[in-house]
């Protein structure tokens, strides 16, 4: 698996990949995408990134444990669930906001972390689950 | 009683409860002299209640609660009447002497917290079993005693016998209680009622309802097994493994009595026919001759007691079923001096047993010089129980006499019975009572002599009390027995007998009884001699039936265990499969629910092309001979998948497959590279079959399902809800995305959980290694 | 359209349930994989078939202006696709650790849990 070509072409294939997925998960809400084939594709990038340079490289670039990344995800997920109570919504209502910066109006809401917290749940599961596999192929 | 007498009340109910939870701490801190400050809990109790005395005895209820399960129809509700307040006076009053008595007992005995929380729990579901007013109430609190008495039972759980008593206790009351749950839902649906307080209205619908019976004989079920009638019997004598305050307080003046109760407290409603008058005193009769033979069998002290408990018992129901107003009062007064005489007697027969090490009738004797105390409460307490004057248990013996003397053969029978059970009775009343006290001194395991205060204090009391009670017996009478006697009567009683004899037929009966029970007394050794052989010659007895229904129980589940959970996965699912395509098929058969014929479908030529792709690889993974091939055939079928989602307008799902498949190839492909799976099929022809017709038959069913459910109506109300409001409500153009980040949120989040869970699971599964390390040398060392 | 799905449906069931019923693990964790892919092919079948349009409001209207696929289902299957390839992976890596402590991979040698010729349990108290 470890061709020159391969070897060369998989950073530029991560990188696009990654970009891509945090591009598919932020145009979910109004297009096809979201945070659970985001994090899939993103989930596959480091698979390959893997399979090119072995599991410990990935590992150093990921600087977190895949599983820390996924627990992140799933309170961020519950945190933006909670917030509801503040505003005295039942759980998981989704509230929005549209705060100004510098003449840019940027749509907020706690739909939107509840997303990317799917998102980092299944990039940190799924990578976690991937590379467990492929160390063991390395072995 | 003011207005502050409700959550006095309630504070009451769950002070026992409250008092177990510190027991641990308290008896850590204070050692045994815990008891002390525990006994303070059922002291107020017991306060709290004679203050209701007053109001009671003249008539009054006192009812309260609260609602507990409101959506239910659920109330936390009690009714305290003479007969619940009696029965709660005697519960906590014997509980104080208890606790103390178990500070003595089980004093330096390292779980002697643990024992003070059981009992005070014990205490606790007894108090509310006898105040109970609604059924659910009841039946808790039933329940209740019945585990507390398992735990207590078991209390030294080292020891197998104890073990096996505890759960013969458990499964005979449970049991029971099952039949008492039962009992009381048909008496509920007969009469409409969810409570005593409202069911005590209801005799006359009850009595001639067509379910009569069977709600008696429910009932019962439950009151028998509780309170130890034969032939449920066996439990009790068993239960004496438990520790001696247990003995005492459970198992002869409390827990056992909650059978009687509860006969007593259906009197009015269930009693006065043909059937509660000709089963009861029949089991009562039969219980009450053989408690006493049994008895005299014995030599162990405690044993001895638990037969009488057992024949008092049976006496009570005989006196509870005899149908009149004067029987009634007569097993009220017997309850009442009972529950003092042989609570006294069993506390010391505990304090012989704890000062002299041995309860065996045969090695003790003389300790009356070195027990003084011990010997004034047994001999008290004997004198109680033979039903000699000046004595409470004398009134009860006069005017059981006096009620079943009324002429006829049945009652004859009756006398009968009682004289022999009575005069037995008597002749073990003094064998525990003053046999061992008399005589030459004794060679005991243990120098004997006089026990703590704590120790002596509760028989003292409670056998001065039978006295006292006889000596104001017109204060008693007014305050507890006529009271109770009213409301198991259902109608206005007054008691009047005192400790006066009169002269009379009552009277002549006692002497007779009081003569047999001398001769008994005397030829007590060639008796036990003579019922030995006997018990002997029949060899077989219920509780030897217990451990054979026990031990068949465990071979018949063993055995449908071996066919049912055989070990081999090809079987489980095998059925699993025939199952579900029999629950698929046969109602669509027998309903006539089968599909239309469809018209031959219109796809465009790339549908087709899909469609084909799919089947071609399902195709393939079935024939695949190696591992490349199957793994590469399944990445086709799910693509094809892929695709026809792309081609039915849905994208997400399409670009989720992709994902997926492509993940789903490179795990496969990571792990069966390492593994020597064998991929290709070794299954015999037969087998072949049958499992090509299972799946044939499965895929069939879900094949019409679908055709038949797509052919019916669709309801489109959720799907347009979703479609309508996703961007007015929630934002999103995506309807899709909108549902599972926004209007499913919940669903979603615990999604998640799941994916992440199976993350750990899988990482856990990498990195556990069995104990016995076989694994090659290179992996060690890593994470 | 249905008609054609559910044939289709019924196959993959077939498929799936006939390879399940395997003695080898590797077959049977196909087996569960195209099952899978039957079961959401049944719900996303269920609710309807609408072709090419995706179930997404274009810009300038509040509501979808013609017939849509039914999004429900969608959402329904796509976190199912999601977890049944957790649980995939679960049960690829638990045969595969199987494999590896008991050293075979036909079913009927996998006896630790309920292991042949058990004795009956001590009768005692």
């Amino acid at each position: 698996m470890r061709t020159l070509i391969f070897r060369t072409a998989a950073p530029y294939l991560t990188s696009l990949m990654l970009l891509f997925s945090v591009f598919v998960l932020l145009r979910g809400h109004n297009e096809p995408g979201g945070g659970f084939i985001g994090g899939l594709i993103a989930a596959s990038a480091f698979a390959i990134y893997g399979i090119a340079f072995g599991v410990p490289e990935v590992r150093r670039s990921m600087y977190f444990h895949p599983m820390a990344i996924s627990g992140f995800g799933l309170f961020l997920a519950a945190l933006s669930g909670l917030l509801s109570y503040v505003f005295h919504v039942p759980f998981l209502t989704g509230i929005w906001t549209s705060p100004s910066l510098f003449g840019i109006t940027v749509d907020l809401s706690t739909v939107m972390f509840f997303d990317i917290g799917v998102y980092l749940v299944v990039v940190g599961s799924i990578t976690s689950i991937a590379l467990a596999l492929e160390e063991r192929e390395d072995g | 009683m003011g207005t502050g007498e409700r959550p006095l009340t309630f504070f009451a109910l769950i002070l026992p409860f409250l008092a177990a939870a510190a027991a641990p701490l308290l008896t850590r801190l204070l050692k045994h002299n815990a008891a002390w400050v525990l006994a303070l809990a059922p002291l107020w109790m017991f306060s709290h209640f004679a203050g209701m005395l007053g109001p009671v005895s003249e008539g009054a209820a006192i009812a309260g609660g609260f609602d507990w399960i409101p959506s239910l129809g659920v109330r936390f509700s009690w009714y305290i009447d003479g007969l619940s307040l009696t029965f709660a006076l005697l519960i906590t009053g014997i509980g104080t002497l208890i606790v103390l008595y178990s500070g003595g007992y089980l004093k330096g005995h390292p779980h002697q917290g643990r024992f003070f929380s059981f009992i005070l729990m014990f205490m606790g579901a007894m108090q509310g079993l006898v105040v109970a007013d609604s059924f659910l109430m009841l039946f808790v609190f039933w329940e209740l005693t019945s585990i507390t008495s398992f735990l207590l039972i078991g209390f030294d759980h080292a020891r197998e016998a104890s073990r096996r008593a505890a759960l013969q206790a458990l499964v005979v009351t449970g049991l029971g209680g099952l039949s008492l749950l039962a009992g009381l839902l048909v008496i509920g649906a007969v009469s409409g009622q969810d409570d005593l307080s409202g069911l005590l209205a209801s005799g006359d619908l009850m009595r001639n309802s067509p379910l009569y019976l069977a709600a008696l004989i429910l009932l019962l079920g439950g009151a028998f097994t509780k309170s130890a009638q034969f032939p449920f019997h066996f439990w009790l004598p068993n239960a004496m493994e438990a520790p001696t305050p247990v003995s005492a307080y459970l198992h002869s003046a409390t827990m056992v009595k909650a059978g009687v109760y509860l006969v007593m407290r259906m009197n009015p409603v269930m009693g006065d026919t043909v059937a509660w008058e000709t089963i009861l005193p029949l089991f009562g009769g039969v219980t009450l001759l053989v408690g006493t033979l049994l008895a005299l069998r014995q030599t162990d002290l405690k044993l001895m007691l638990a037969y009488t408990t057992v024949a008092s018992l049976g006496l009570l129901v005989m006196l509870t079923g005899f149908g009149s107003e004067k029987a009634v009062e007569a097993a009220v007064l017997y309850l009442i001096a009972h529950s003092m005489f042989k609570g006294a007697l069993f506390m010391v027969a505990g304090l012989i047993d704890h000062e002299s090490g041995t309860r065996d009738i045969r090695s003790l004797g003389g300790l009356r010089g070195a027990m003084p105390v011990t010997f004034a409460a047994a001999i008290l307490a004997a004198l109680s129980m033979g039903g000699l004057p000046l004595f409470f248990g004398f009134l009860a013996k006069e005017e059981i006499y006096a009620a079943i003397a009324v002429g006829g053969g049945w009652a004859t029978l009756v006398t009968v019975v009682a004289i022999v059970g009575n005069a037995l009775m008597f002749a073990i009343a003094f064998a525990v009572g003053l046999r061992p006290f008399i005589g030459a001194a004794a060679k005991t395991p243990k120098h004997a002599h006089e026990g703590p205060v704590l120790l002596w204090l509760g028989p003292v009391v409670l056998a001065l009390s039978g006295l006292i009670a006889a000596m104001f017996s017109t204060i008693a009478h007014q305050l507890l027995s006529s009271p109770m006697a009213s409301a198991v009567a259902g109608q206005d009683l007054q008691i009047d007998i005192s400790t006066i004899p009169h002269i009379g037929m009552p009277l002549l009966h006692s002497a007779l009884t009081i003569a047999l029970g001398i001769g008994a007394y005397l030829a007590l050794d060639r008796l036990r001699a003579s019922m030995a052989s006997v018990l002997e010659a029949i060899g077989w007895g219920p509780d030897r039936g217990f451990d054979q229904a026990i031990r068949g129980l465990l071979r018949l589940s063993f055995g449908v265990t071996k066919i049912v959970q055989n070990g081999r996965l090809d079987i489980y699912m095998t059925v699993t499969f025939i199952a579900v395509a029999l629950t698929l098929l046969v109602p669509m058969v027998l309903f006539g629910e089968l599909p239309s014929v469809p018209v031959f479908p219109d796809l465009w030529f790339y549908e087709w092309t899909v469609v084909a792709i799919a089947v071609i690889g399902l195709g393939a993974v079935v024939y695949a001979q190696d591992r490349l091939t199957a793994i590469v055939s399944l990445g086709i079928q799910g693509f094809a998948v892929a695709l026809l989602f792309m081609l039915m307008g849905a994208p997400d799902l399409s670009f989720t497959q992709f994902m997926v498949e492509t993940l789903s190839v490179v795990i496969l492909a990571l792990v069966m590279t390492r593994l020597r799976l064998s991929v290709s099929d070794h299954r015999p022809t037969g087998q072949k079959i049958l499992d090509v017709s299972v799946a044939g038959a499965c895929g069939l069913a879900f094949g019409m399902l679908l055709l038949k459910v797509t052919q019916l109506p669709f309801d489109e109300t959720l799907s347009t809800f979703f479609k309508n409001y996703s961007l007015v409500i929630a934002h999103g153009r995506n309807v899709v995305n909108v549902i599972i980040v926004d209007f499913r949120g919940l669903d979603t989040l615990g999604e998640i959980a799941v994916v992440m869970i199976t993350g750990l699971a899988i990482l856990a599964l990498i990195r556990i290694r069995t104990k016995d390390q076989t694994v090659p040398a290179k992996r060690k060392g890593r994470r | 359209m249905e008609t054609v799905l559910s044939v289709l449906v019924g196959l993959f069931f077939a498929v799936g349930i006939y390879l399940m019923l395997s003695k080898h693990v590797i077959r049977i964790l196909l087996g569960i994989a195209i099952f899978g892919n039957a079961v959401n092919l049944l719900i996303f079948t269920v609710g309807r078939i609408v072709r090419e349009v995706p179930p997404i409001i274009p810009h300038g209207f509040d509501v979808p202006p013609g017939p849509v696929a039914n999004p429900l289902p969608q959402a329904l299957i796509l976190t199912a696709i999601v977890i049944s390839f957790s649980f995939f992976a679960f049960l690829l890596v638990l045969a595969y650790r199987a494999y590896q402590e008991i050293g075979t991979d036909d079913t009927d040698g996998m006896r630790v849990a309920e292991p042949e010729g058990e004795s009956l349990p001590p009768l005692g108290y």
